[in-house]
């Protein structure tokens, strides 16, 4: 397959893309107690201005233009170096939308459950924002690290918001999690890779790589596994516990965390070391990618039969997270064009349906105070436009049509097809798929299925409940009905991907 | 053998050519706050005193931006150079100069020192004018010790440090002063007698001389080596201190005031990391090379070491404390790397290292005047009451733990490129230093930010001690983003030395086959 190679515009554009974020973090910073509705505005105002900015790249990367702007060289072959091409472009544009959505959300959520320190969460939330968007606008390794690292810190009290015991330990479990494995297998692996090439810099296309073709393969291979367990926000087991264990967080931070900005920069990450880092050819070569593919199928596997025991809500939506991310590595790692393309598509297709699944969480706590999925039965006749929101979005992630996330089990079958004809060790990835689906379906039918037409608990009827306020309500539609749409018409996000694979 | 030896030392000594300066910048970098310190005797009233050894220091860390803007970074000579006849009798000559090598550590100094009267404006309340004049007699001291050329020279000032710290310790110190002081004392002074010794030999092996840069790239025998290397090694590595001559800094660091950890921290351990760097890897590179290895294993243990140990404390000082011992390992793995990453890694790495453990130990001396506790538990909670002593802590501890971005990162980046270039077991084994790293100062943010209900009774950074911090905090994002000015001045001299470094061994290797 011919390459071409990217025309490389030199804009500021991206410098202003990352300053937006920033500034809202600073507006919420100071505006802080004294107007809670200037300090939520300008979050409001900065997730718009965001997702107009980044909207606007979008064209012109599609027609072969790759942004690039340099703000500080720090070593030789390191430097601080903002990119967009068309992966960045793929989770820029959902963390950058789905910022407003969130925005909106979690002013409804933070104020109808009166919560503390809004400032310090607003703040935190702002500067997440702008560490995910620096890690989709990154150029080289190092960049991405710094934002990766940027974004475990800001989160973390986010993850401790409540400040009570629990809160602690699943906050230090969060940031024991993230900090080692990035500064024990991260920091080495840049180090290496900048010893073997003596640069840091992403190549412009996926196959290339950056290794010099006489690098000792079980050096490669070493870096791999380093990159793969590296970026733990990713979610592979056994790297996994920190996710169920920042469940503690209020329920928009855990939206955000799945759906946004620290999962989807653990897989974007990993994705971009794979792709970009390694490069299709050698991992083709050293054969790394059928066996990865198994591996986090593993995953895939256990994480859905731990959400089948998980009563807590959240929990479950935890478990089915850790799930859903391996998809988008076991795409990758099919290494054929279908298969690549199903998995990254994935990263919006689950950042939509994901988002949706956890904003009805929280507006069913707020609503109802209750957490767990034994307790729903019935509610769903009084919550019709949340329970219908979830049913849409658990859809997705089982898989049907016509919603986002049958079109990422279509391409990952045709991609898992075309991989088995080259290597039919890969044809045993369609059971997994399978297999993945029905628990899919075993985990998530029967929430649906007992809110709308289970019996109201005996002796305590739902009186006096209805929906949760409309700030939490009309985000949560919005994200379900785009979950919808990029099911029906997917070239939004498709065009992009493509262009990834393509070049 | 001799021969080819000879040839090449002839080359080798011209690297050490020295560029003559007429200014005497040095001498005046030297001797201005020893002068500032015989003027403070007269100096009525406290107030009075604090200003003038702010105006002394001040005025000698703005005289020394004339090193910085005079300095030719194209040369490995040395520069500023000023050499007269001290005591004619036995050879002492009064010689200073500065490379690539000692120019950052000369200049940390004298801009830590402001901060450290700053610092202690209102944290010594009794003794000023003498607490003041031992502040001053040790930038005299330190100053002196980076750029000296002559043996004795450098011995006299490497002494003459000695007594103020001890004074710092002893009567400003906490309540284990006597104990702190003394165990400091007695720990240097039985490093710097080996190092006398190791002098003494060098002298009668030089033609009866002094003078450093002629004692460089001789062919001393590989015995004598060993043994003036290992007298090299007991003093150095005492004061950097590494594993497992460390047991005085902790100590000595709890109790000194907070000027004093500073001063401690930031320029006194970096004597010793110097000192590897300016006379073993030139005088004795033979033995160097031979026993390089386990001083490079001696420093992933104290990388090690400090980590275990800095994650069990409760004591924010000691905290620190130890965290130095694993940061000073790094530098020490740098410098036994014996590459251009490495070494120029470990350079910027002690810059570092002083400007951010230095405002660490800053801040700590702060809330401790206010609570007159060092307790972690003590300050919990502070994010609401004390916000921008909060937000100074933040970034001071995530560059400590080498946050990217920040200046830490590039030292340690660049030391684990020469470690794992060197030896990828030691390089490799180090990461679970920076691993710990992370750990103990996200445990201490942890604490001091959140847990807890936070106290009311104490106020803020006021504007004082926020101006004493913004310069290091400025560093830190300078070094940590835009460090090439600050590389650029060390490449040609590190070059040098490693070449000749290298050189030697392959002569040597020649040699015995």
């Amino acid at each position: 397959m011919e390459i071409i190679a990217p025309t490389i515009v030199n804009s500021s554009i991206l410098l202003w893309a990352l300053l937006i974020p920033l500034a809202g973090a600073l507006g919420v910073f100071l505006f802080g107690k004294e107007s809670p509705n200037f300090r939520e505005g300008s979050s409001i105002l900065a997730a718009v201005m965001l997702c107009c900015t980044v909207v606007s790249m979008r064209s012109a990367i599609l027609n072969g233009v790759m942004y690039q702007y340099q703000l500080f060289d720090i070593l030789p072959g390191v430097s601080l170096t903002l990119r967009a091409d068309a992966f960045s472009m793929i989770f820029a544009l959902i963390a950058s939308f789905l910022w407003i959505c969130a925005a909106f959300y979690s002013m409804g959520y933070m104020r109808g459950s009166n919560e503390h320190a809004q400032t310090r969460f607003n703040t935190c939330f702002a500067l997440a924002i702008f560490g995910a968007i620096g890690v989709a606008f990154s150029d080289n390794l190092f960049t991405m690290y710094l934002f990766y690292e940027f974004v475990s810190i800001t989160t973390y009290p986010l993850v401790a918001h409540h400040q009570d015991e629990e809160a602690f330990e699943g906050a230090k479990k969060y940031i024991v999690y993230l900090t080692t494995t990035a500064k024990g297998l991260l920091l080495p692996a840049m180090i290496l890779i900048y010893v073997i090439t003596g640069t840091l810099d992403f190549p412009t296309n996926i196959y290339q790589g950056m290794f010099p073709a006489d690098t000792e393969s079980w050096m490669v291979t070493m870096l791999f596994v380093f990159c793969l367990f590296g970026f733990a926000k990713n979610g592979v087991m056994p790297f996994h516990h920190w996710l169920p264990g920042a469940m503690v967080a209020p329920t928009p931070v855990s939206a955000l965390l799945h759906a946004v900005a620290v999962v989807k920069v653990g897989v974007f990450s990993t994705c971009r070391a794979f792709l970009y880092i390694f490069g299709v050819d050698t991992m083709d070569r050293l054969n790394l990618g059928i066996p990865t593919a198994y591996f986090v199928g593993f995953t895939i596997i256990m994480a859905s039969v731990i959400a089948l025991t998980k009563d807590n809500l959240k929990a479950r939506l935890a478990y089915s997270t850790v799930s859903q991310l391996s998809y988008i590595i076991l795409g990758v790692c099919l290494l054929t064009p279908h298969g690549m393309e199903g998995g990254l598509v994935h990263i919006a297709n689950h950042a939509f349906s994901k988002i949706t699944l956890f904003f009805c969480a929280g507006a069913i706590y707020i609503a109802t105070h209750k957490k767990n999925v034994s307790e729903l039965s019935g509610l769903g006749r009084k919550m019709p436009w949340t329970f219908g929101a979830f049913a849409i979005a658990s859809l997705s992630m089982i898989g049907a049509p016509p919603v986002a996330g049958f079109v990422t089990k279509w391409w990952l079958l045709v991609g898992t097809m075309e991989a088995s004809k080259i290597d039919p060790m890969a044809t045993g990835i369609i059971l997994i798929l399978l297999a993945s689906t029905l628990l899919n379906v075993a985990y998530f039918a029967p929430i649906t299925i007992k809110a709308f037409f289970g019996k109201d608990p005996e002796g305590e009827p739902y009186e006096g409940i209805k929906e949760a306020p409309l700030a939490m309500v009309i985000p949560l539609c919005i994200a379900c009905s785009i979950s919808v749409y990029i099911g029906i018409q997917p070239q939004f996000f498709m065009d992009l991907v493509v262009k990834v694979v393509t070049g | 053998m001799l021969q080819s030896q000879e040839t090449f030392i002839d080359k080798g000594l011209q690297g050490m050519e020295f560029i003559e300066y007429s200014g005497h910048l040095l001498t005046w970098l030297i001797f201005i706050p020893l002068i500032g310190a015989g003027i403070m005797f007269i100096v009525p009233g406290e107030e009075n005193q604090r200003r003038w050894a702010l105006v002394v220091t001040l005025g000698n860390a703005l005289l020394s931006l004339k090193l910085w803007a005079g300095f030719d970074s194209s040369t490995a000579a040395l520069q500023f150079y000023e050499r007269t006849p001290w005591v004619k009798s036995l050879n002492i000559d009064y010689a200073v100069g500065i490379d690539g090598i000692s120019l950052l550590l000369i200049l940390l100094t004298t801009f830590i020192m402001p901060l450290c009267v700053l610092g202690s404006w209102t944290y010594i309340s009794k003794r000023i004018k003498e607490f003041m004049i031992c502040l001053l007699v040790m930038e005299t001291a330190m100053v002196g010790v980076f750029c000296a050329l002559d043996f004795v020279l450098f011995y006299v000032l490497w002494e003459m440090m000695l007594m103020p710290m001890y004074l710092l310790i002893g009567i400003w110190g906490g309540p284990r002063k006597k104990y702190a002081s003394i165990k400091f004392f007695l720990y240097t002074l039985a490093g710097s007698v080996m190092l006398l010794v190791a002098i003494i030999a060098l002298y009668f092996q030089n033609g009866h001389s002094f003078y450093i840069p002629d004692m460089m790239n001789q062919p001393y025998s590989m015995s004598f080596q060993i043994w003036v290397f290992l007298a090299f090694f007991l003093a150095f590595a005492i004061k950097v201190p590494m594993f497992p001559f460390h047991t005085w800094l902790p100590a000595a660091h709890v109790e000194a005031p907070g000027a004093g950890s500073v001063i401690l921290a930031s320029v006194l351990l970096k004597m010793g990391t110097y000192g590897f760097l300016r006379f073993c890897l030139p005088i004795t590179p033979l033995a160097t090379h031979a026993l390089g290895t386990y001083v490079l294993w001696l420093s992933v243990a104290g990388i090690l070491y400090g980590g275990f140990t800095a994650l069990a404390q409760s004591d924010m000082k000691k905290l620190i404390a130890y965290s130095s011992v694993g940061h000073m390992g790094f530098v020490t793995l740098g410098i036994f790397c014996f590459n251009k990453s490495g070494v120029e890694g470990a350079i910027i790495q002690m810059v570092n290292h002083g400007i951010t453990t230095g405002a660490l130990f800053l801040m700590i001396g702060m809330i401790y005047e206010r609570t007159h506790s060092r307790e972690i538990k003590d300050h919990c909670g502070l994010a609401y009451s004390l916000p921008i002593f909060v937000t100074f802590l933040t970034i001071f501890s995530l560059s400590s733990l080498g946050f990217p971005g920040t200046n830490s990162f590039i030292g340690e980046f660049l030391i684990l490129v020469g470690g794992f270039q060197f030896n990828k077991i030691a390089a490799g084994v180090s990461i679970i230093g920076a691993v710990l790293a992370a750990a103990y100062m996200l445990r201490l943010l942890q604490y001091v930010l959140f847990k807890g209900k936070g106290r009311d009774d104490i106020s803020d950074l006021n504007f004082r001690e926020a101006v004493t911090l913004l310069p290091l905090l400025i560093f830190v994002f300078w070094i940590g983003l835009a460090p090439e000015p600050f590389m650029n001045v060390m490449h040609v001299s590190v070059k040098n030395l490693l070449d000749q470094y290298h050189s030697i061994q392959t002569v040597a290797s020649l040699a015995l086959h």
